[in-house]
């Protein structure tokens, strides 16, 4: 059976697409060396549109109001602009209400995109553009090392790591929160009150990288402007020890966390790249594996939530679970000695 | 090998589900048609595989392993039609439930009205109500505009207008889902139905036609004010939605190909075989199917004249599951469970769940939870999809569930049970029907497969059905009365075929049980008692034929409708009673 993979390496070579929503302008070139915060595309958005009804404001037919109406598709105007006019004693004329751009004219109608906001794609990650997208974006490669996560806020930064946890249980609390630790990355494993979440975003810092996010939380979470990336799950886990020994070893290092919205269909995940020199691309990490002896895994649900084993055996057929249910299943040996018996869709591969 | 597998017209039959993908295999045996077995893999539309017919080859490759019969190629295609070596099927049909909730604005006149039919055509497919656009609708047209393109909808349905009605309102109600898809990138534009006034079709093409990402009409939902007819519209929404798919899921192209185009939403296919079964064996009561799954629970009433068909994404078990309290709370779902849970344990659980929808229940705790969301999704489900019902179906007290008879059950929560009785307990506690049904779990979860069947082959699901692929659980009494705990509501007498006699007195609180195998009848005397109503009349018994079951017959006298006791300590104790009478530990 095929086994999805939580990637959690040490060195490997790294190859990410960054895209902008709409269509853009691309800035970035190919073999461009980018940091985490380079600008690599851009596009203008409109927030809003603004239909201004000629034909009904000055009381005629919509072709007659084709007519006199003055402007034309991709057109700018500014406001106060006079979009058409009337004729009569007391001619009545048409404005634009705001600075915008055309982009419909006909029926008797304008309508403008107005509020336009520039949207700015940075690299998100350090590394070497290998692809240009047109319109769109860039692919960059990098290596180094890579830890994944099950949840994120949508937000991008990059900084120095801090690992205020010190183990994976360990609990953030607002006076562990200084200063000195502004700009930076925090290791800091379970964020259990709204508090420590506001103080974190207020200081602030760069981002923070939790093993578990109370379900309280996830709004707040969601609201400030730092990056968040829980790694294990939702109440109150410590942080599995592959990651927490992978990210507490590059403690001081420059980190990008890329708390990206976690999609199953696109596959987006949020993570944590740490870039490492190297001589040679190191290999890419497999998407998929096969459920196999050896192999390390982690649990996604009870008994032994987050917690890391590797696989003992495959027994065959189905095997009775602690709860009565039968399905595929394999003996894991968790890291504390035990051997449980846990169903194939309960685990997933680390590595 | 038989040589009916060799002769017959074998079909294979594919559900690709959100967390599980199931080939089934039914051919002819001794000149009729049977289900011979079936063969799961998990679903891979989503990251990393993100192609559905890769997880359709593991469970064909599954289900070879099983019947020794090739279906597929060296190069992983379908071998069609059967060769003479044995290998390959004759035909294929697939229903498709996996992929995300359509995103969907609807338009219509009247709220109470188009806009109320516009609901009940989404309801009956994958889809979600991100935006409503209304005649009533105080907005300007361009802050409508604003709000189509934040919905980003994968679809929009336009109703209104009785036939050679109201022309002009729904015509103006177009303009800003034109202008709306014009603003958006080739790309990302929705498709559309229009299923509103016939006369306006031309203008509906002018306004939309080239701006969608496809156009279909349906005729009007809304024919004149007094009448709603949906089924040509849910046939043409069943339609789309596969063509959204296959869109948005690599690999659906491949299964529209290999079944020659015999592909079907799970939830159309399902409502589809409900109507026809209600017509095929349609008495005074209703007929209801039920499927509890993890893109969406979905509920099929089938009554003389009349369905309907409630998919609820809402209320499904997978991924959506961390939205349920949005519509209940933790509260309410533990009131279901046997184990005292802190709710803040709940509350982790919805939320873990949600991120790994295919996994199961290991330990006791989980499978309470998973048992106890079941129960209030099926709840809540049954309790939205009442409102649809058809007024004038035969029922005891309006305001409980109709008379239904049967009531049919699937979906893994209640296939993957690990004995009938956890299956019944949780279906009686969700759906509390009244008076006497007989329950019927599709194990297998057929049900849908055979409704995409019946366009290939329509003896096929007759004789599936009549073949006894399906699980009978046994027949249910279910009394409404009020009461005392612990008074007597009920006596009732079953005589098995072989003139032995066994009796019960069932009292109000409990749960009693009359063993009767499964292909067994017995005549079951009914005695009500404190006026308890089981569909005679207040008060009034009956002798009845009934057919046996995995647990035989089935008294429920805890009310209707179920008044669970406040008291924890009391709750615990009585729901693992109800469930070790019913067979649980």
């Amino acid at each position: 059976m095929q086994a999805p993979v939580n990637h959690i390496v040490g060195l490997t070579s790294i190859i990410r697409e960054r895209l902008l929503p709409i269509e853009g302008t691309v800035l970035a070139r190919l073999n461009q060396k980018v940091s985490p915060n380079d600008v690599i595309a851009e596009a203008n958005w409109a927030r809003e549109h603004v239909l201004l009804d000629v034909a009904r404001t000055l009381q005629i037919s919509p072709d007659a109001a084709d007519r006199i109406i003055k402007c034309k598709v991709d057109d700018h105007l500014a406001a106060s602009t006079e979009v058409a006019a009337g004729r009569g004693l007391f001619p009545r004329s048409v404005t634009a209400p705001r600075d915008g751009k055309v982009v419909v004219v006909g029926g008797g109608q304008v309508l403008m995109e107005v509020g336009e906001t520039k949207i700015e794609l940075r690299a998100g990650i350090p590394g070497t553009i290998i692809e240009i997208i047109p319109n769109r974006g860039a692919v960059i490669q990098t290596a180094g090392s890579l830890v994944q996560g099950i949840w994120g806020n949508g937000r991008i930064d990059s900084g120095s790591l801090v690992n205020i946890a010190e183990k994976p249980d360990g609990v953030l609390t607002v006076n562990r929160l200084d200063v000195s630790l502004r700009g930076s990355i925090l290791l800091a494993c379970m964020v259990q009150d709204a508090e420590t979440l506001k103080a974190a975003a207020e200081l602030p810092v760069r981002g923070l990288i939790l093993s578990s996010l109370s379900p309280s939380l996830i709004q707040l979470a969601r609201e400030v402007r730092v990056p968040i990336m829980v790694t294990d799950g939702f109440g109150s886990l410590p942080m599995n020890s592959a990651a927490f020994k992978l990210l507490s070893t590059n403690a001081k290092r420059d980190v990008t966390l890329n708390a990206e919205v976690y999609d199953r269909y696109s596959g987006a995940r949020p993570e944590v790249i740490i870039q490492l020199p190297i001589s040679s691309n190191p290999p890419m990490p497999n998407a998929t594996e096969t459920f196999a002896p050896g192999l390390q895994v982690r649990m996604r649900r009870p008994p032994a939530l987050g917690m890391i084993g590797s696989i003992v055996s495959l027994p065959s057929g189905l095997t009775m679970l602690p709860s009565g249910l039968r399905a595929p299943s394999a003996e894991v040996k968790l890291e504390n000695g035990e051997i449980i018996i846990a169903p194939l869709v309960n685990l997933e591969v680390v590595g | 090998m038989p040589a009916s597998l060799i002769d017959g017209n074998s079909l294979l039959a594919v559900d690709v589900g959100a967390a599980n993908t199931r080939a089934v295999l039914f051919d002819v045996v001794e000149g009729e048609y049977r289900f011979i077995a079936s063969g799961t893999a998990p679903s891979t539309a989503e990251a990393p595989v993100k192609d559905v017919s890769e997880g359709v080859r593991d469970a064909i490759t599954n289900l070879q392993a099983i019947v020794g019969k090739p279906m597929l190629d060296a190069n992983g295609g379908l071998i069609t039609p059967s060769q003479a070596n044995g290998s390959g099927v004759d035909a294929m049909v697939v229903t498709l439930s996996a992929g995300p909730t359509i995103r969907t604005v609807v338009v219509g006149l009247l709220k109470d009205v188009s806009l109320e039919s516009a609901r009940r055509l989404t309801e009956s497919t994958y889809a979600r109500i991100v935006e409503t656009i209304g005649m009533n609708d105080q907005r300007r047209p361009d802050q409508q505009i604003d709000s189509v393109l934040r919905a980003r909808p994968d679809l929009v349905v336009i109703t209104g207008g009785t036939d050679g009605g109201a022309s002009r309102s729904i015509q103006k109600l177009l303009e800003p889902i034109g202008l709306a898809s014009f603003l958006l990138p080739k790309e990302k534009r929705p498709a559309v139905l229009f299923a509103g006034n016939e006369k306006i079709s031309a203008e509906v093409k002018t306004l939309v036609g080239s701006l969608a990402a496809s156009l279909h009409f349906s005729p009007n939902v809304r024919p004149s004010l007094e009448t709603e007819d949906l089924e040509p519209a849910e046939r043409e929404l069943a339609r789309m939605v596969v063509n959204i798919r296959k869109h948005q899921i690599k690999g659906v192209d491949v299964l529209d190909l290999w079944s020659g185009g015999h592909i079907l939403p799970t939830a159309y296919a399902t409502g589809r075989m409900v109507r026809f079964l209600s017509k095929v064996y349609g008495a005074k009561k209703g007929l209801l199917s039920v499927d509890i799954g993890a893109s969406a629970t979905v509920i099929s009433a089938g009554f003389k004249n009349n369905s309907t068909l409630n998919v609820y994404p809402q209320f499904g078990l997978g991924e959506n599951l961390s939205a349920l309290l949005y519509y209940t709370t933790l509260e309410d779902i533990l009131r279901w469970s046997p184990l005292d849970i802190p709710t803040s344990v709940l509350r982790d659980y919805l939320y873990q769940k949600s991120l790994y929808p295919s996994s199961i229940a290991a330990t006791k705790e989980d499978l309470a939870m998973s048992q106890a969301v079941a129960r209030q999704a099926l709840y809540l489900a049954m309790q939205s999809a009442r409102r649809d019902f058809p007024r004038g179906i035969a029922s005891i007290k309006p305001t409980l569930t109709p008379l239904f008879e049967p009531i049919l059950a699937g979906g893994a929560t209640l296939s993957s049970a690990s004995h009938p009785g956890q299956g019944l307990l949780l279906l009686l506690d969700s759906l509390q029907p009244v008076g006497v049904t007989t329950v019927i779990l599709d194990q297998n979860n057929l049900l849908p497969l055979l409704g995409a069947a019946a366009s290939q082959n329509n003896l096929l699901p007759v004789q599936v059905i009549e073949s006894g692929a399906f699980l009978s659980v046994g027949t249910v009494v279910s009394p409404v009365v009020s009461a005392a705990y612990g008074t007597p509501i009920l006596r009732a007498k079953l005589t098995y075929e072989s003139g032995v006699e066994a009796r019960v007195e069932l009292k109000y609180g409990s749960l009693e049980l009359l063993p009767l195998a499964t292909g067994e009848s017995g005549k079951l005397a009914i005695q009500c008692l404190r006026g308890a109503d089981v569909g005679f009349g207040p008060g009034r018994g009956s002798t009845i034929t009934v057919s046996g079951g995995a647990l035989g017959v089935v008294f429920d006298g805890r009310g209707r409708p179920l008044d669970l006791p406040t008291d924890a300590v009391r709750r615990h104790e009585l729901i693992k009673k109800w469930n070790w009478t019913l067979g649980g530990e």
